[in-house]
Parts: C-alpha cells; structure tokens; sequence
C-alpha cells in the first residue's frame, strides 16, 4: 500500500506517494532527482549517503523515506548559498579533501553535523566523529585538514 | 537491496501502537530507529508483513531521575544518552558506552531500547544493562510487568520482550563515577567482538561485571565477582580475577574471532574495564 509523504527537502516541498519500502536515499535520488547523495555499500557502513535530517546526521540507506515525513533534510546540495560554498565545501576545496569524490558528500555532511555540535575540535574529535565514513583514496589526512580548515574559517 | 513489500502504520500513542501489535500478531514488527531492523529487512532475514513505527510516540524519549532511579525511554537515542549531563553526573556508565556504538549517525538514529530487544550478541548495552541490574518495563496487551536484566537477555537476538509486546522504560540504579567499559571493536563496523561493563561500589567492597560480544548472549562474569567480593582491588588481584571472565561461557566462534581469542580478550577487557574503574575512585 503506497504511503502519501512531505518532506521539505533543501526549503522545496516534496509530496508524492510512495512505497513504504523506498529508502529516504532512493526516495532523494530518484525522486527528487538529487543525486549528490551517494549509494556506496547500502549497508550502512560506508557513510556516502549521509544527510541531515531535521539537523541530524543519518545514513540515509538506512531509513525509510517514510519516516523522514514531515522532517526538514538536508541534501549537499542544499549547502551553498546564493553561490558561495560552505565553510566545510570550501574547506575540501582548499586542503584536496578528496580524490574521485565518490565518499565526500557524506564526510562533508557528517562534517557540518560534527562542526554544529563542536565548533573547535581537536583533530582526534574530527577522527572520532568520521568513524562512519570510509574515503578508498585520500587517506584521511586531508579530509581532516579540511575539517579543521572549516572549524578555523567558521570562528572567523 | 530493498526490503521486502510491507505496509506501514505509524501511531501517535502507546495505546495505538499496542492495538496494532494486537491486530496483525506475528505479522507485524515494531521499527525504532530501524538501524538494525532495516538492515535484517534489505537482507530478507526479516520480512515483517506490518511496520508498527513508534518513533512519533512522544512519551517514550526521555531521561529522567525519578524516585532515586534513572529512567530511561525506549526510543532514547545512543546520542541523547552519550550527550546527557544527568547521566554524566548520576550514571556515567551509560554515556561512555553510549560513545563507543557505531558511529555519529548510526548513534542518532539507534535507540537504547532497540538495540536490547534486538539482544545483538556483539551490542553493547546488554553489558552495561546486566552490570548495573537494569529493570526493563515490558508493556502489553494484559498490561505492564517488569523484568530484571538477567532475564531480560534470554539468547542469541532473543529478548524476553513477546510478540505484541513494547518495550517502554529501562530503570537503572545512580552511581558513583567509579565505573568502566573497555571494548575490542570489530573496525568495521564498530560492533564489540568483546566488550566489558564494570562497576565499582567501594562502600560495600563489590564488584558487577557484565560482559558482550564474547557468547550467544551477553553475561555476568559471576567468577570473576566473587573472586572480587570483599578483597582489595590492587592491580594483582584484579589481574588474578580478570583471568575468570569466560569461565563457564561458551565463547562464538566467527571470521572476526575465533572462541580462544575471544575468551581471552574477555580476561583483557575485563581487567581493563576493572582498572578504569578503580582508576576513578576518589
Ligand atoms: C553501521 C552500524 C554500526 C553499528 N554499530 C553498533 C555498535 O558498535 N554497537 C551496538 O551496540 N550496536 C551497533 N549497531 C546497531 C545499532 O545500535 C542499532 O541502532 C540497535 O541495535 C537497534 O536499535 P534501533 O533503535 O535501531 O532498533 P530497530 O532496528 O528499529 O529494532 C530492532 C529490533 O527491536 C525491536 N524493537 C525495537 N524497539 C522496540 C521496543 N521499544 N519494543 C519492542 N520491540 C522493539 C524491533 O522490532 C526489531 O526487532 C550498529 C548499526 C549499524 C547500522
Ligand atoms: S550507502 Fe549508506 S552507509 Fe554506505
Ligand atoms: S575521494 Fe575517493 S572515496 Fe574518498
């Protein structure tokens, strides 16, 4: 039985009808044609598909899109504004935070999460907090630099 | 990987959410924060004909002290309890296991009432649970009962909650500062391939012990207790002791670890969660 929801996704309602089944990832790319959220193991270990949900960093292979209804989600492509890239974009834009781009999405989400929450951490924090996120290229090192690098440019 | 077809009904109350468990029976599948549920449905190991979502409820997310007690509701978050300066204060076991589950989002999202009813062999609370003598208020169609940590963790993905039946509120005793959890994680996915609650009491000379990952279901290490009970808990004793943690379990045996590694990483952790402990004794 198809379930009707609304979720207001970067400030656009989205209504539509959907299976109970859909994942709020399939529910974000296929429907609402926003693909910077990424599908990488499906599984809930890799972290590509985070998103925010009403503020909340969430794997979003993990969750039904009809338990997102009525929330607020934050896509990567809901970041920017009027143009200018966030702090924590720039901050991968600046320190080569990434190779083929496939895991940044999700770091970058978890980062905005993790950087609402503690707004100067010290690089251990940034590791602990990007436990759930696996990148196959940088070796992390500069997707710390590109935390810290936000963290830095958000206090001034 | 897409789970199965199923409808969905998410109500606003306990009441509701219990009719619906009454309505559909064996059908039907309770879904929190769905970060274990959900996996076991995309792999088709669970294949719920109804999903009864009790994450609107209100009145099952809180943390309270009340009557000399903690309480806490089910679909409390691993984040609202590593986050909680009440528990920090009056149970500061909780929060520090609460830390070491999963990752950021996997903590959002998965509730402290789920993970016990699920009663994952590799989870973490049932250690802390059975440690502190947590009290679990089971509620169902012929009401309310309470069930003690010990019974509450029947087997493996076994729990004493029944089909038809929620799990409302976890009671927990306050605490001194004087507790510890030491884990040995799987890296992958942060599960504990050994994973040891201790607590401390120093006014009566005792120690609890409860230890996850290790067996079919998690367990006191009642060896490794009443070689404590009444003693000094210098680091000899606590090492001669710790050598108790698997007595009597019979360890699993998996890729991650095979039964051998994961007795002995029970003795570790167990000295290690042990030495924390004391290490914060006034
Ligand atoms: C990538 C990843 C890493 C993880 N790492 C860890 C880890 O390191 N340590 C750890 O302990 N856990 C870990 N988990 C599991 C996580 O903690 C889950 O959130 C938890 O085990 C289940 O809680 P839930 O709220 O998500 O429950 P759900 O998945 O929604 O439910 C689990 C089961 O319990 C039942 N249920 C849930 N709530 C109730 C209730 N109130 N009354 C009756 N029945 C109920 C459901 O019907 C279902 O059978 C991990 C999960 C993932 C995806
Ligand atoms: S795609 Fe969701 S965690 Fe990997
Ligand atoms: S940049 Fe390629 S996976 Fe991270």
């Amino acid at each position: 039985m198809k379930t009707p929801v609304k979720i207001r996704v970067n400030g656009t309602l989205r209504e539509s009808e959907v299976e109970p089944r859909l994942l709020l990832v399939q529910f974000l790319r296929e429907v609402c044609g926003l693909t910077g959220t990424h599908i990488g193991c499906e599984t809930g270990v890799c972290g590509a598909c985070t998103i925010l949900v009403d503020g909340q960093a969430v794997k979003s292979c993990t969750m039904l899109a009809v338990q997102a209804d009525g929330s607020e989600v934050t896509t990567v492509e809901g970041l920017s504004r009027n143009g200018k890239l966030h702090p924590v974009q720039e901050g991968f834009w600046e320190c080569h935070g990434l190779q083929c781009g496939y895991c940044t999405p999700g770091m970058i989400m978890t980062a905005v999460h993790f950087l609402e929450r503690n707004a100067s951490p010290s690089r251990d924090e940034i590791r602990h907090a990007l436990y759930g996120n696996l990148c196959r290229c940088t070796g992390y090192s500069h997707i710390i630099d590109a935390v810290e690098h936000a963290a830095k440019k958000g206090k001034t | 990987m897409i789970p199965a077809m199923f409808d969905y009904v998410r109500p606003a109350t306990l009441e509701e959410a219990l009719g619906h468990l009454a309505k559909y029976g064996e059908d039907a599948k309770v879904l929190a924060g769905g970060h274990s549920l959900i996996p076991a449905m995309k792999l088709r190991l669970s294949q719920p004909k109804v999903v009864v979502d009790i994450g609107r409820i209100g009145d099952l997310r809180f943390i309270e002290e009340r009557d000399g007690k903690i309480a806490i509701g089910a679909m409390t978050t691993h984040y609202d309890i590593e986050s909680s300066d009440l528990l920090k204060r009056s149970c500061p076991l909780l929060p520090e296991v609460a830390d070491k589950i999963g990752d950021i989002q996997v903590r959002n999202k998965g509730t402290i009432g789920g993970s016990c009813v699920h009663a994952d062999p590799a989870g973490d609370w049932p250690a802390a649970m059975l440690a502190l003598d947590a009290e679990f208020e089971i509620t169902g169609p012929r009401g309310s009962r309470p069930v003690a940590a010990k019974d509450f963790f029947v087997d493996m993905l076994t729990s004493a909650v029944e089909p038809g039946e929620i799990l409302k509120l976890i009671r927990l005793p306050l605490t001194a500062k004087t507790v510890g959890y030491a884990k040995f994680t799987q890296k992958a996915s942060g599960f504990a391939i050994a994973g040891v609650a201790a607590v401390v009491d120093k006014a009566r000379k005792s120690v609890t012990i409860g230890v996850t990952g290790v067996a079919a279901k998690a367990y006191r290490a009642a060896g490794v207790e009443s070689a404590l009970s009444g003693s000094e808990l210098s680091t000899a004793n606590i090492g001669t002791a710790s050598q108790k943690a698997a007595d009597g379990v019979d360890p699993l045996s998996d890729i991650h670890a095979s039964a051998e590694f994961r007795a002995h990483l029970a003795c570790v952790q167990t000295r290690r969660a042990l030495e924390l402990a004391v290490s914060r004794l006034p």
